[in-house]
This record gives structure tokens, C-alpha cells and sequence, in this order.
């Protein structure tokens, strides 16, 4: 067993491969860093923080998460995200109007988004397919556009063409939706899918560790008595998080501090934990191989029989139905709708994050999303304080993130374009971990 | 015993816009055959398989005539994807495969084994099917055992030698399911010669299983090494069907290139003995790194006053030398131009140094096909040798009357068929715009005009007109030109001597009248093996 | 009849078309609802002058091959620099006009290091030039941000009187505010024509004429319309499009001065952000596409655009008094035409 777990360390951890990786996973690296920095200097108290940072996860993760398809079908970052954003705020206007509050009402949000969205991808889908090798700058054109249009509808044919008399929505002279909408009046969704049931953090991270040590164990026997034993280091990396998940969890538990008390959504987790398993299922299917092969290569595909527009069109739709849930799930947790500017952000943030992760425009996984999600909102929560702290001015810490996700996406876009036209055909690989 | 054939092509046909291509081939392949299929570039090798792969190429240009037979059936193959179904496979020549994909990937790309879920189920989609990557593993297992390949399925494609995914393409073919006949194209090009040997003991297994091989070639001692049976294509006609013993190298070099030839250049320019003559390039281990074009290292002398023909199969290295001079692509060595060392890898020294270049490529690099007439013939000269300026206090601008003046009258004198100066270039038809291409180059006075492929695309009655034209610059002007072309007939109604390249090296030089047999001999890189010397 | 129509069409091209007709439709709109004409026209005409430069700027970028810029706002910045170390250091006397003249002058060094560091990125990114272009601007607008608050500015006109940092908008009353649109100013029946503004938009285009048929403009041209025919002419490709950057950040920084001039004021912090667009869509809207551009190009999509803008204004409030219906047309239009330009790309090579 020794010499086996010499042997793989020889094959798998040589200094070149943890070259490769430090190399590879540069930017989250450097974000860690930044991150610990920041809340070093922010002096904010911890259970603020925890408290803040779980709440900015649950909420914006699903949307994080609507990325990944697409970049798997080799279409890049959707910056159409925000369009699927639009149909959500759509349907939860429709909700809204009809006064239907509490998890009937979010789960309507979610059948009324899912047409719209469709359509939405559907058109979205092929305009892209139109603008081939151009993708993203049209996905993020399109959102522009989509946004004049949406202000458009809302502005002016609300109360005019679309004849709709209601006081909470409409503006007082009877035409435009007003620009803020406070969503827990007149059936409350605030918070309709995160107050379904609540439990406290570290109870269910002790609890999470103790079932994944438990089912690692058991796979690691099932899988042994077959023929291909799994990496042995893999599985004692995979307990070690484990394990100390389960000692931070305990230790939190035990001590006197707040940060004990911080409670986890459960349904919106579950919700968030199946999206991933969504992510990483469609790929053991027929339609997630031909996904990675339009990816990898469209020439190839097409000679091979797939259809390949089609199938672009099916990642772009089902990215944009979950970028329509992820913004719903968003309005939820922040219980008040800015019609015209909650959605115009969403794309650039939830790229950025995905970015800090460590993904690229060619690959993207789960894990990536999670990471800089954490990273991302930890950068968010903490700059304006950190930035008073060391600058004298909060202002500075604000600039500074905006610069980072603005920053971060273009250095990502530069890096790949640069590989592309410096490589040629050497392509990063475009798997789901996990 | 007599087999049955798998393939046969009867009285085919094909004419590209009123252009006949390909005129009444038939062609039979039997069950564990392997059948070569010779010919030069644009003898219509290409065409024929485009038939029998049902390529849209063919369907969008109305079609062919003729029938294809798959086991005496008559088959209508209208997609590459029927051609599939019916179990014709095709080994590509740049290879189809996705580095990032492991080799069972490769193998199932769009082929995927599946079995039904919960969901595929319920949907009744077979997209939502879970691939079974165990099912699929022992099939590509299955494939490499095949071909003697040991191999482990799942590696990934990616930084396997070359040999390698030949194979893996191979695989790939055998793996669908019925497969009957495989076409090989060019297979051999890009391999090493110890793998090239792999890969045609692996074709002789695969056809002693059964299937039908057509292997598409131009190296000659490889067809007699593998095939049973040679067809030979030259000029879109069927040459010649002969079977191995029966042939030789030089025989099926003499079929390959053979036809008759009518020399334009009565004059004999070279009669004078070449050694006293006046050297206007010397070329001394010219090595140029030009993507599908390499050269490899030549030695060459180019004469004043002479039209020096350069031929060769495509790939080979021709197009090379004319690029590498030139400087648009990086090269190496040492070139005299009037025993003047010219600079490499700077184009503008060489245009200034007295040589003008018309490209291979019209429409990509010799024009600026969204301007004037006037423009693109004078604007090389304009940035080389600060022609067509005129000075209007500070500034220097063109001068758009001496451009045109100037345009007009190589119009006329070239007899470029034009509305007027002020054309778009687009709007040319091909001969007028190579005419184009050429009174560029003249505007910069060359010395030494070099000019690659001048007849590429343009229809029989332009194609005269070009060469005359260049005749006529040679003989009225004394221009020395160094004409590179892959079609012979055309080198050897105008040049003087002939070079013909081959794996990037010289392999021989010629008289145009040299005799069929030792131009194919050439082109095919057999000279040199055969005769153990260089021609001239 | 109808293969004329359609020829016709194809030389005109589809937006410039649409848009014509729309500025037509917009116009006998505003005749029927009696609005004022010389309002109209002053505005029009301002605007026009105000947009032109910034247009302008397109041009050479897309002469050289790199694209319509979207990193305009890397220029906007210079200018913006230039425009307030002009007022900082009070080069503001009337012979100076005001500011006007050492604003462009001190913005001109920054503009130059900066194309020129932004070519030599394009030139390794090639073909990817549009979305990154946009990023980089994105990016260095809100990095700037930072800059406003830490750049040592002292100007009491120009920092906040309490806390730290330049203000968000700074009036150029007492500086250059409106001294081209104000010289040699006069009226027609009650219309303003701002002279000195489009007597300075009408010479940059002309220097710019002057410059593309020098010799070193014709290489810039041909570089961008034919890389490899550029490359067999012994024309340095890269070369160019650094120049045709260069170029472009240069008159982007000009185009700012004259906007901020023009305006009255100077807007720092994330307004530069979306400059780019509107400046890429007049150009399209003029006719020219990814590839192609002529100066005439700039001048017509900027008076269509801005014109359309300006005359719907007063007509859409006539219609529907609540909303700026006139600045979402803005976004409609201007990102449509973006996106079919993006579809004539074709396929990435």
C-alpha cells in the first residue's frame, strides 16, 4: 500500500504537475490571498462575515452555476445570462401582479420563467449560432439590446398596449412599472423558497461530513473488490476535507462564539446541490458527450452527424432557464425588485466569480463556481471596510472590486485569445469535475 | 474462387459549371481487394470520392452521372452520413480526431453506446441516455486488437505520435458497424517510413478480413508494395486499370504523367550551353519553414533571360521557394540575386532588390479584392519605391492621375478586360485578374519575376493568354522568370528547364521534351531510387 | 425592377437604409406635432459636432484591421487626464482657449503610450480584438476610479470640498466650457450653428483624409483590408495596426476634449464606461461594417444617429410624457446595429 501510494505520487505529484498547477490555478491562488487580506484588515467580526458571505452564496450560486453548459459546448462565457435575468423578472412581475405570495407563488415564478426563457435562449441560441467564433461579444451585445427592449415593454407598454391597472406595480399615471418593487407586499415572496426550513450551519456541515466519510468508506470496498482501484491519494485527500470539516464544525459547535448560531437554507441549498448534479449528470449522457464534442471541435462534430446549431441551441436555452430560476431564487433573498437595474449587473458579476474560481472560457466546473463565489462575495463583503482601514476611504475598496471583476474578465478573455492565437489547437480540456 | 465486388463505379461523370471533370470512369473494388488509385493533383481523384462519399459539393452543382454499385446493388449516396450507414469509411488525411478525447471517445464520436435511464424513459429522447463507457471500451478494445494496437483505450489523443492516430483513425472506421469498403487518402503523407510500413501491413490484415481498400496514392513504389490492382486517373479520364504483376514503376510513372505536349518556347533559349551564361539568382541550401509547403534544402541556379519551370506534387515543397525568396515565410540559407547577397525574411529588400512575386494565392494575397484596378497595381510600387507621390506643401499624397495614366496603359497593354480602371478587382474574372496580379509586379521593373501557379482557376482560353504573356515579357523584355506549377503540361509548353521537387529536395531537372517516364518518375521521388542519379 | 431595388439596397446597406427612413418618419413626426424647428437644428447640429470626433476615432482602427475600438474609454481616459491638468496647472488664459488648446496637447503623450502599449496587446490576440477591446476598457474606466480619488489633484473647482478625490462632474464655466461651440457662433431664422465646432470636426476629418492618402496611410489601409497582401508588399503589419491604434486613442482623446467642451462639463468615474457604443454604432450606422470604414462613413452615421436622437426627444415626450423613451431608442438602436454588423463577421478567420 506504501510503495502503491509512492508510485502514484511519483506519477501524478511530480514538481512539473505541481507546477502545472500552481500555474494553472494562479488566479484563485492570488484571490485567496487578496481575500485573507482583506478580511484581515476589514476587522469586521466573523459571524458578520459568515452570515453575510452564506447568504451572498446561496443567492447568487444558482446563476454561477447557469455558466457552466454553455462554456462545455465551446460557446464561452453567456454573458445572455442577463436576458434569461429578464424572463424571471418577467415572471415574477406576472406573480406579483396576480398576488400569489409564499412557495406557491415562488414555484409560479419559476413555470411562468421557464417559457419565456426558453424562448428567450431559443432567440438568443440563434443569433449566436449566427456569429460564430464571435460568441460572447454578441451574448453581451444581445443583453444590451435585450435590455432596451425590456425597458421598452415595461416602460411603455405597460398601461398602454398591455393594459394592466394595478397600484403596487404600475406608476402613479397609469403607464411604466415602478422602479422599485417591494416583493413581501401584496404576497410576500421575500424569502419564499430560504425560510422554508432553516438549520444551523455547522450542525449540517458536522452532519454532511460524517454521511460523505461514511459513503467514501463504503465505496472505497465496493470499488476494491472490482478491478480499477481507485487513487488511493484521492481518496485520503478527499477524507482529510472531510475530516476537517468535521473538526471545524465541531470546534465552532463547542465554542461560545455567534458564529454557531448562523443558519443555512436548506431548500435553496438543495436546490443549488442539485443544479451541480444536474451539471455534472448531463455530461454521462448522449446528449453531454455531443455538448463536449461541438465543444472541442464543431468540424468534427458535423462530419460525425451530430447537429451541431441544435445542439448550441440546447446549451444556450438550458443555460438561460437557469439564469431565469437563479435571478428568481436572487429576488427572493433580496425581497425587493429594482426593475431596471437588478439584472443589468448579473452577467459581469456571476462571470467574475466564476473567473476568480479559476475557470477560463473554455473550462468550467462546478467546484470553479463554488470557489469564486466564496472569493467573489468575500472580496464584495470586505473591500469597502478594508479599504477605509488602509486608504482612509471606503470609496476605494469599492472601486477596487468593480475593477476586479472587470479586470478579471478581461485578463480571462485576453489569456484566451492570446492561447488561441498562439497555440493553435491546443485546446484546454472542457470537463465537469466530479 | 471469384469474389464479389464490393464497389463498383460504372461510366461516371461530372462537369463543374459546364467544365468536364471527370469523364466515364468505372472503377471496381472486390471483397479483400486493395485497389490504388493513381493520379496527379487535379486528375480527379478528389471528384470521384466526393462522388462516392455523397459530398454536398456534388449535389450543389447538379449532381453526376453514372451508377454506383455497393455489392450489385445500386446505391443513391446522398450525404456522407448514407455513405457511412452503407459501411464506406473513409481514413482522412489530416486527421478527424479531437486531442482532448481519449481514444474510445474518438472512436465513438457520435456513435456512442447508451443505455435507457429514468429520464431518457420518461422523455422517450435517446439524447438523455447514460453513456456506457464499459460497453464502449471493450468495443475500441476490440478495434485496436484489430489493427495489433496495445494501446490502452482510454488515453487521451492529445501528443500521441502521428502513427498512432492514423491508427486510431483507422479504428474508428472498423468500428462501425458493416463496415465494407475503406478509402485511404494519401494515408502514407505525413508518416515516417517505418510507420507508413506499419500502416500497410495493417491495411493487408484488414483486407485479408474481407473488406474492400481503395488506396489513394502518388507514391508509386508504395502501390506496388500494397496493392492488388491500379487505376490510373489523369485529366479526369481513365488512363489505365492494371494489375500488379503485370506493371512496373516506370510504366505507371509514364501512364501517370504521359500526354501530349505542345512547346510554346520554339525559341531554345537554353541551347547555349548553360555554364557560360549569366547568373540572375543563385541559390545556395535554401531551407524555408512554409506549413504544408516545407523546403528542405536546395541548391539552385537561375539564369538570365531563362523561364525556369518549378513542378512537383502538391505538398512537396514547391510552392516553398517562390514564398521563401520572397520572405513570407521564415527561411534560411544564402541567395544571390546578381551575385548580391540578398537579405532573407525581408520583403520589402526583396521587392527592392529587383524581384517581383505573383502568389499562388490570387484572391488571398495577390489582391485587394474591395479596390480599383489602379489602385492594386500601383500601390506595391507606391510603399517600395515611393512612386505615385506628389508633394502638396508638407504633405505627400498620391497621385491618383499618375496612377491612373499608368493603369490604363498596362490595361492596354496587358488586354485587361475591364469596365475601366476604377473596377473593384472582385469583379474580375479570374484570368483578368491574374492579368491584374502581373501588371503589379511589372509596375515594380523587376529583374526576376517570380510566378506561382499563374493558371490556378482560370478556364482554358485565359490560361493561353497568361502564358503567352509571360512569353512574351521573357522574350520582348529579357525578363527572367521563375514560373512554379503543378500542372507539367504547362512548364513544359513555356520553360526552358525544368525543376522538379520533391519531398522538399530537388529531385531532378529536365528538358520540357524530356521523355513521360522521367517527369513521373519524378514527381513520384522515384528518380533518384531508380536510376541513382540526378537528372541533367 | 425589384433586382435594382435590391442592388441599390446592397450598396447603401441594410442599417443605413432603415435608419434614413426611420430618421425621415422621426422628422415628418416632429412637423406634424409643430415642434420647433431651430431647437431642432441647434441640436442637432451640436450633437453632431459634440459625437463626430469620438466617431471619428473609429475609423482608423478599423482601417488597420483591429476592429471598431471598444476600448475607446482607454483614449477618453487620456483626454479626460489631459483636460484636467490642463485646468490644475491654469493654462486657461483666453490665448490658450481657456484650457482647450493645452488640454489636447497634454493629453496627446498620455494617448500615444497608451495605443501604443494597446497595439502590441491586439497584436497578440488577433481576432478576438472586439470583446477584449471591451473588457480592457471596462476594466481600466473602473480602474481609474481608484485614480480619480488618489491622482494629487488640488484644483478647488475640481476636488470635493470635503473628503477626498475629484468630483463626479466638473463644470468647465470658467474654464473651456463652450469655446468651440460658442466661436464665431451665429444664428439662422433663430438656429444656433456652433462654427468653431464643426469647423474643428470637419478639419480633423480632413487631416485624417490627408493622412490616408499618404503613403504611410495607404499602408495602414492595406493592412487591415489584406494582411497577407500587405505582407507581400514589404508592409509591416503589426506595425500599422499599433499606428492604427495609436491613431484611434489619440482621437478619442481629442473627441473627449471636444464632447466635455461642448457638454460644459467634465464626468469622471464610470461614465466613460459605455462611450465606446454609441461612437461604434454611428459609424455602422454610416456604413461602415467590422472591416471597412470611411471618414464619410463617421460623418453620415453620426448625423443619423445623433439626429434621430435629438428629433425623437420631443416627439416621444410628446407621445408619452413620462420616461426618457428617446435614450431607450438609444440602446434599441444602437445595439441592434452592433449585433448585425456582429453577424456579417462571419466565421472567425
Amino acid at each position: 500500500m506504501l510503495n502503491n501510494i509512492k508510485q502514484e505520487v511519483k506519477k501524478y505529484y511530480s514538481p512539473s504537475t505541481i507546477k502545472r498547477f500552481m500555474v494553472d490555478s494562479s488566479v484563485p491562488l492570488l484571490f485567496i490571498v487578496v481575500c485573507l487580506l482583506g478580511v484581515y484588515y476589514s476587522k469586521l467580526p466573523a459571524v458578520f462575515i459568515v452570515d453575510t458571505l452564506l447568504e451572498r452564496i446561496t443567492r447568487n450560486l444558482f446563476l454561477v452555476l447557469a455558466l457552466i453548459i454553455p462554456v462545455i459546448a465551446g460557446l464561452g462565457l453567456n454573458f445572455g445570462i442577463v436576458i434569461g435575468a429578464m424572463a424571471g423578472q418577467f415572471a415574477i412581475l406576472m406573480v406579483k401582479h396576480f398576488g400569489i405570495g409564499g412557495f406557491p407563488g415562488f414555484m409560479l415564478c419559476i413555470a411562468i420563467s421557464t417559457p419565456i426563457a426558453m424562448l428567450f435562449g431559443l432567440m438568443t441560441a440563434r443569433l449566436m449560432n449566427k456569429t460564430k467564433g464571435q460568441e460572447m461579444i454578441s451574448s453581451m451585445i444581445a443583453g444590451f439590446f435585450a435590455n432596451g427592449v425590456y425597458q421598452f415593454i415595461l416602460l411603455f407598454l405597460v398601461g398602454t398596449l398591455i393594459p394592466i391597472k394595478n397600484d403596487i406595480l404600475v406608476l402613479a399615471n397609469g403607464v411604466g412599472v415602478r422602479n422599485t418593487i417591494d416583493l413581501s407586499r401584496n404576497g410576500n415572496l421575500t424569502y419564499s423558497l430560504d425560510n422554508l426550513l432553516k438549520l444551523p450551519l455547522f450542525q449540517v456541515l458536522a452532519a454532511a461530513a460524517v454521511i460523505a466519510l461514511l459513503a467514501m468508506v463504503a465505496d472505497y470496498h465496493i470499488k476494491k473488490r472490482g478491478k480499477k482501484a481507485s487513487s488511493i491519494i484521492q481518496y485520503g485527500f478527499k477524507a482529510l476535507v472531510c475530516l476537517a470539516v468535521l473538526v471545524t464544525s465541531i470546534a465552532v459547535l463547542t465554542s461560545k462564539s455567534p458564529v454557531r448560531n448562523v443558519k443555512l437554507p436548506i431548500v435553496t441549498t438543495m436546490v443549488i446541490a442539485g443544479l451541480c448534479i444536474f451539471n455534472s449528470i448531463i455530461l454521462k449522457t448522449k446528449l453531454g458527450q455531443d455538448l463536449r464534442t461541438v465543444g472541442q471541435d464543431m468540424h468534427i462534430a458535423k462530419i460525425s452527424g451530430i447537429n451541431v446549431d441544435r445542439t448550441r441551441e440546447i446549451a444556450i436555452i438550458i443555460s438561460t432557464i437557469f439564469a431565469a430560476w437563479g435571478q428568481i431564487i436572487f429576488m427572493q433573498n433580496i425581497g425587493t425588485l429594482a426593475t431596471y437595474g437588478s439584472h443589468v449587473q448579473i452577467a459581469t458579476f456571476s462571470i467574475a466569480a466564476i473567473l476568480l474560481g479559476g475557470a477560463s472560457v473554455s473550462r468550467a466546473t462546478n467546484g470553479q463556481a463554488i470557489l469564486g463565489v466564496i472569493l467573489f462575495h468575500t472580496l464584495f463583503i470586505v473591500s469597502p471596510k478594508a479599504g477605509n482601514n488602509i486608504f482612509g476611504e471606503a470609496q476605494i475598496g469599492e472601486f477596487f472590486r468593480a475593477f476586479v471583476a472587470y479586470g478579471v474578465i478581461g485578463v480571462a478573455l485576453g489569456l484566451h485569445a492570446w492561447r488561441k492565437t498562439m497555440g493553435g489547437r491546443k485546446k484546454k480540456t472542457t470537463v465537469v469535475s466530479e | 474462387m471469384k469474389k464479389e465486388a464490393v464497389l463498383q463505379m460504372k461510366n461516371i461523370e461530372k462537369a463543374y459549371y459546364g467544365n468536364k471533370v471527370l469523364k466515364n470512369i468505372s472503377l471496381s473494388v472486390k471483397a479483400g481487394e486493395i485497389h490504388a488509385l493513381l493520379g496527379e493533383n487535379g486528375a480527379g481523384k478528389s471528384t470521384l470520392m466526393n462522388i462516392l462519399f455523397g459530398m454536398p459539393v456534388i449535389h450543389s452543382t447538379g449532381g453526376f452521372s453514372g451508377e454506383v454499385r455497393l455489392n450489385d446493388e445500386i446505391v443513391e449516396i446522398k450525404s456522407p452520413f448514407d455513405a457511412m450507414k452503407l459501411g464506406i469509411g473513409m481514413v482522412h488525411q489530416e486527421f478527424m480526431l479531437i486531442p482532448d478525447f481519449t481514444i474510445t471517445e474518438n472512436i465513438k464520436v457520435n456513435r456512442e453506446t447508451t443505455t435507457p435511464n429514468f429520464i431518457s424513459r420518461t422523455f422517450k429522447s435517446k439524447r438523455l441516455e447514460t453513456l456506457d463507457h464499459r460497453a464502449m471500451d471493450s468495443d475500441a478494445r476490440k478495434a485496436l486488437d484489430t489493427l495489433g494496437m496495445g494501446i490502452d483505450e482510454w488515453t487521451k489523443v492529445a501528443g500521441l505520435p502521428i502513427g498512432y492516430m492514423q491508427f486510431i483513425e483507422i479504428a474508428r472506421e472498423i468500428d462501425k458497424s458493416g463496415i465494407k469498403l475503406l478509402v485511404f487518402d494519401e494515408p502514407t503523407a505525413v508518416l515516417t517510413e517505418g510507420e507508413a510500413d506499419n500502416l500497410i501491413a495493417a491495411i493487408k490484415g484488414l483486407a485479408a478480413k474481407g473488406i474492400g481498400i481503395l488506396f489513394i496514392t502518388h507514391r508509386l513504389e508504395e502501390v506496388l508494395q500494397a496493392a492488388d490492382n491500379i487505376t490510373i486517373l489523369r485529366d479526369g479520364e481513365l488512363v489505365a486499370t492494371r494489375k500488379k504483376k503485370e506493371t512496373s514503376v516506370i510504366e505507371l510513372a509514364e501512364l501517370m504523367v504521359g500526354r501530349k505536349i505542345q512547346i510554346l518556347n520554339k525559341s531554345g533559349a537554353n541551347n547555349g550551353g548553360t555554364d557560360q551564361r549569366e547568373k540572375a539568382i543563385e541559390i545556395k541550401n535554401l531551407e524555408v519553414k512554409m506549413p504544408g509547403e516545407a523546403v528542405k534544402g536546395i541548391d539552385l541556379d537561375v539564369y538570365k533571360g531563362e523561364i525556369l519551370g518549378i513542378g512537383g506534387l502538391a505538398g512537396q515543397g514547391k510552392i516553398g521557394i517562390a514564398n521563401g525568396i520572397m520572405g513570407l515565410y521564415e527561411s534560411t540559407g544564402e541567395v544571390l540575386i546578381n551575385g548580391q547577397n540578398l537579405v532573407l525574411n525581408d520583403t520589402k529588400g526583396s521587392l527592392r532588390a529587383g524581384i517581383a512575386f505573383v502568389s499562388e494565392d490570387r484572391r488571398g494575397v495577390g489582391l485587394l479584392l474591395d479596390a480599383s484596378i489602379e489602385y492594386n497595381i500601383a500601390v506595391t510600387t507606391l510603399q517600395v519605391k515611393n512612386k505615385f507621390l506628389k508633394r502638396y506643401g508638407f504633405f505627400k499624397q498620391i497621385d491618383g492621375r499618375g496612377v491612373r495614366q499608368h493603369a490604363q496603359q498596362l490595361i492596354k497593354d496587358l488586354d485587361i478586360r475591364c469596365s475601366g480602371s476604377q473596377q473593384l478587382t472582385r469583379q474580375l474574372s479570374g484570368g483578368n485578374q491574374q492579368k491584374v496580379c502581373i501588371a503589379r509586379a511589372l509596375t515594380l521593373e523587376p529583374n526576376v519575376l517570380l510566378v506561382s501557379e499563374p493558371t490556378r482557376g482560370i478556364d482554358i482560353g485565359a490560361k493561353k493568354l497568361v502564358l503567352d504573356l509571360l512569353l512574351k515579357l521573357n522574350k520582348e523584355l529579357g525578363m527572367t522568370i521563375i514560373m512554379t506549377s503543378s500542372e507539367l503540361v504547362e512548364l513544359r509548353s513555356i520553360c526552358d528547364r525544368i525543376v522538379i521537387i520533391s519531398d522538399g529536395g530537388i529531385e531532378g531537372i529536365l528538358p520540357p521534351e524530356a521523355e513521360d517516364r522521367e517527369f513521373g518518375l519524378m514527381m513520384a521521388g522515384e528518380y533518384k531510387k531508380l536510376l541513382g542519379k540526378e537528372g541533367m | 425592377m425589384a433586382d435594382t431595388v435590391r442592388t441599390y439596397t446592397r450598396k447603401i446597406g441594410l442599417p443605413r437604409l432603415i435608419i434614413s427612413a426611420l430618421f425621415i418618419a422621426v422628422c415628418i413626426a416632429a412637423v406634424i406635432m409643430k415642434q420647433d424647428f431651430r431647437l431642432l437644428v441647434s441640436d442637432v447640429l451640436r450633437r453632431f459636432g459634440m459625437f463626430g470626433i469620438l466617431a471619428l476615432a473609429m475609423i482608423p482602427a478599423i482601417q488597420s484591421g483591429t476592429g471598431p475600438n471598444f476600448a475607446l474609454p482607454i483614449g477618453v481616459i487620456c483626454g479626460l487626464l489631459g483636460g484636467l491638468i490642463a485646468i490644475e496647472l491654469k493654462l486657461t488664459s483666453a490665448i490658450l482657449g481657456y484650457g482647450f488648446i493645452p488640454a489636447i496637447l497634454i493629453s496627446l503623450p498620455f494617448a500615444i503610450l497608451a495605443g501604443y502599449i494597446y497595439g502590441r496587446l491586439l497584436n497578440k490576440i488577433k481576432g478576438s480584438e472586439m470583446l477584449v477591446a471591451t473588457y480592457t476598457g471596462f476594466s481600466i474606466v473602473s480602474f481609474m476610479q481608484i485614480g480619480w480619488v488618489m491622482l494629487p489633484f488640488k484644483h478647488p473647482e475640481m476636488i470635493w470640498p470635503i473628503g477626498k478625490g475629484l468630483r463626479v462632474t466638473i463644470a468647465l464655466d470658467s474654464t473651456y466650457g463652450k469655446v468651440l461651440n460658442n466661436l464665431w457662433a451665429f444664428k439662422i431664422k433663430g438656429a444656433n450653428i456652433p462654427t468653431g465646432l464643426l469647423l474643428f470636426f470637419f478639419g480633423s476629418c480632413f487631416l485624417l483624409w490627408v493622412f490616408s492618402r499618404s503613403k504611410t496611410g495607404i499602408a495602414l489601409n492595406i493592412s487591415g483590408d489584406n494582411p497577407k497582401f500587405a505582407a507581400a508588399s514589404g508592409i509591416d503589419v503589426d506595425k500599422n495596426r499599433i499606428l492604427g491604434m495609436v491613431l484611434s486613442t489619440v482621437i478619442a482623446a481629442v473627441g473627449i476634449i471636444v464632447y466635455s467642451q461642448s457638454y460644459g462639463y467634465i464626468q469622471l468615474y464610470m461614465d466613460p464606461l459605455y462611450m465606446a457604443f454609441p461612437a461604434v454604432a454611428a459609424v455602422l450606422i454610416g456604413g461602415a461594417s467590422t472591416k471597412k470604414a470611411k471618414i464619410s462613413h463617421a460623418i453620415i452615421g453620426v448625423f443619423l444617429f445623433q439626429g434621430i436622437l435629438v428629433v425623437a426627444l420631443p416627439v416621444a415626450n410628446d407621445m408619452i410624457p413620462e420616461g426618457n423613451l428617446s435614450e431607450v431608442l438609444r440602446m434599441i438602436v444602437q445595439n441592434a446595429i452592433i449585433l448585425y454588423a456582429l453577424t456579417k463577421v462571419g466565421g472567425g478567420d
